[in-house]
């Protein structure tokens, strides 16, 4: 104690009064660290950048007019139409996924557990080629009773057409995972829920599909939207199908004109700008599902504009 | 008309290897407020659960209103009751638990007409009256918008009864609706049971509150180890216990 008391920084010794009134300020800040680290950041950005503009190798006239062009955004329409239907098809084959595992039937939960597995286990990129290849293992598909008369039959070549395949591919995949996010929303539910309206004398589609899921809603929408995102990017991977989706139609001019990079480019450009467009709704979304939740510092969620619970009945004539 | 809401037969019920009731037999009339008291573990809050199928029987029967719980008789023979019937029951059950169970992204309105206007179809706007003078009658008449987080849990356990009643039972079963309050909170709840008793409503309440079984039972049963130990009036028995089980368990909460 006896040295440190001689530099000058060091704490007031015991008998030293507290100037009270400095106390009441704040202290002060050093910035030097923190401009440093900026300038730093600045001056790498900087210099990418200077190269983005002025490597004429990127091409960006070439870059902006294929950009534009008709061919990539029919490309952009397959591959939104492509992410919707197997997002659709995945959250549709998760849920149904999700509830068979959590039956009490051990078979069906089984199953259901089974399939998971194995629609998770295998690379999507593999489950594409295989439905692409259906025909090598099957090349009729026919209804009819098992083992017994058939009613019609189709080539599967025909049936599977690339983008049936992809649409296979990817929703059943997708479903696999989630079955995982619902399955985790639905048991987020609080037990006692269910029993409350069960005691009321709902029945169970109405203790699912008006107590639980609305619930698990806050559970399951970021991870979709996080997949959602994710499949619009994972639909690239059907290029190998010959389907022409986006990097597909990218890939198709290159071929032609040699100009690989710039197409790339102008195909990922895209791919961000919908990711961005995506990431937005997926706020407004999550927000519409926190109801009656409670957000930290803003307290307890209304829908915006809340209307009233009837028609014809508004909170001013509620109060006494 | 029969006068009784309850005629409970030597039911039995276990968990794994651990018999939770052993063999219980209790008869509840029509407008009674029966109170059971007893240690946890005891097996009261599973005998409640038991009579809305929360839980189902190993052995024994229960009638409600002279029909049986869980189960029909066809042609002479024992059929289990399917989902529907269960559930049909269960309207004129209604129940209040331990930790409220408010559905917390429908408001306390919306909380109480979600049951008589999806299950018993009733008119939107006709269960929505009811609702405001239930909410008046639990004291809650400025809340019918809240949301439950915004709600003391007092307030809530009372738009928890107001749930219940919404769908007219003709029996309310109480699973603990104190325990999980704060203590000065306690009172606005047991009001609302007392009023409800008054009323003429079936009660059976599975409680801790001494208090209210001795002013507002009209017969108390004390359960330990998964049986009925002692039952009577509740001003005797907890005056002059006859069982030294029920003298100690009474010694230790009163």
């Amino acid at each position: 104690m006896a040295n440190t008391a001689t530099e000058p920084n060091a704490k007031a010794p015991a008998g030293e009064t507290l100037d009270r009134q400095l106390l009441m300020g704040r202290p002060h800040q050093r910035h030097g660290g923190l401009w440093l680290t900026a300038a730093i950041v600045l001056a790498a950005i900087f210099l990418v950048g200077y190269s983005l503009v002025t490597n004429p190798r990127f091409e960006w006239n070439i870059v902006f007019g294929w950009f534009t062009s008709e061919r990539l955004f029919t490309g952009l329409l397959r591959t939104l139409g492509l992410t919707a239907i197997s997002m659709a098809v995945g959250i549709v084959v998760g849920v149904l996924l999700a509830l068979a595992r959590l039956a009490p039937n051990a078979i069906v939960a089984g199953t259901a557990a089974f399939l998971v597995w194995l629609f998770r286990g295998v690379p999507v990129f593999v489950q594409l080629l295989f439905w692409g290849f259906i025909a090598a293992i099957y090349p009729r598909i026919a209804v009819g009773v098992p083992f017994g008369p058939e009613f019609f039959s189709v080539d599967a070549n025909v049936l599977i057409t690339p983008f049936m395949a992809a649409i296979l591919g990817l929703g059943l995949n997708e479903g696999a995972y989630m079955s995982e996010i619902v399955r985790a929303g639905l048991l987020s539910v609080n037990r006692g829920q269910t029993e409350a309206a069960t005691a009321l004398g709902m029945r169970r589609f109405a203790i699912l599909s008006r107590v639980v899921l609305p619930q698990a809603m806050k559970i399951i929408i970021p991870p979709t939207g996080n997949q959602t995102i994710s499949m619009l990017k994972t639909t690239s991977l059907v290029s190998v199908l010959a389907f022409p989706e986006l990097l597909y139609s990218a890939q198709l001019v290159y071929s032609a004109n040699f100009k690989t990079i710039p197409l790339l480019i102008a195909a990922s450009m895209w791919y961000l700008l919908v990711t961005s467009i995506l990431s937005l709704g997926q706020y407004f979304i999550e927000r519409h599902f926190n109801r009656g939740g409670i957000t930290p510092g803003r307290g307890i969620r209304r829908p915006r504009k809340a209307k009233p619970a009837s028609p014809g009945i508004t909170p001013k004539e509620v109060q006494p | 008309m029969s006068n009784v809401m309850i005629e409970a037969q030597g039911v039995t019920k276990s968990f794994g290897d651990l018999e939770v009731l052993k063999g219980i037999d209790l008869t509840v009339p029509k407008g009674s407020v029966t109170c059971i008291i007893g240690p946890s573990g005891s097996g009261k809050s599973t005998f409640l659960r038991c009579i809305n199928q929360l839980e189902t029987l190993d052995g024994g029967y229960i009638l409600v209103e002279g029909q049986p719980v869980g189960v029909k008789v066809r042609k002479g023979r024992l059929h289990a009751q399917n989902n529907a019937e269960a559930a049909r029951m269960r309207e004129n059950i209604g129940m209040v638990f331990q930790s409220f169970n408010l559905f917390p992204h429908m408001t306390v309105l919306e909380n109480i007409c979600e049951a008589p206007v999806r299950v018993k179809k009733e008119n939107r706007k006709a269960v929505q009256d009811r609702a405001r003078i239930l909410l008046e009658r639990v004291g809650l008449s400025e809340k019918v918008h809240a949301y439950p987080a915004s709600l003391s849990g007092g307030q809530q356990q009372r738009v928890a009864i107001a749930r219940a009643l919404a769908m007219e039972p003709r029996l309310m079963l109480f699973d603990e609706p104190t325990s999980a309050l704060d203590p000065e909170l306690v009172g606005e709840v047991l009001d609302v049971m007392r009023k409800l008793a008054d009323g003429g409503m079936t009660m059976i309440v599975v409680t801790h509150e001494i208090g209210f079984a001795r002013e507002v039972g009209d017969h108390l049963i004390f359960m330990d180890g998964g049986g009925i130990v002692e039952q009577g009036d509740p001003r005797t028995v907890l005056r002059e216990p006859r069982h030294e089980r029920t003298k100690q368990f009474l010694a230790k909460v009163i």
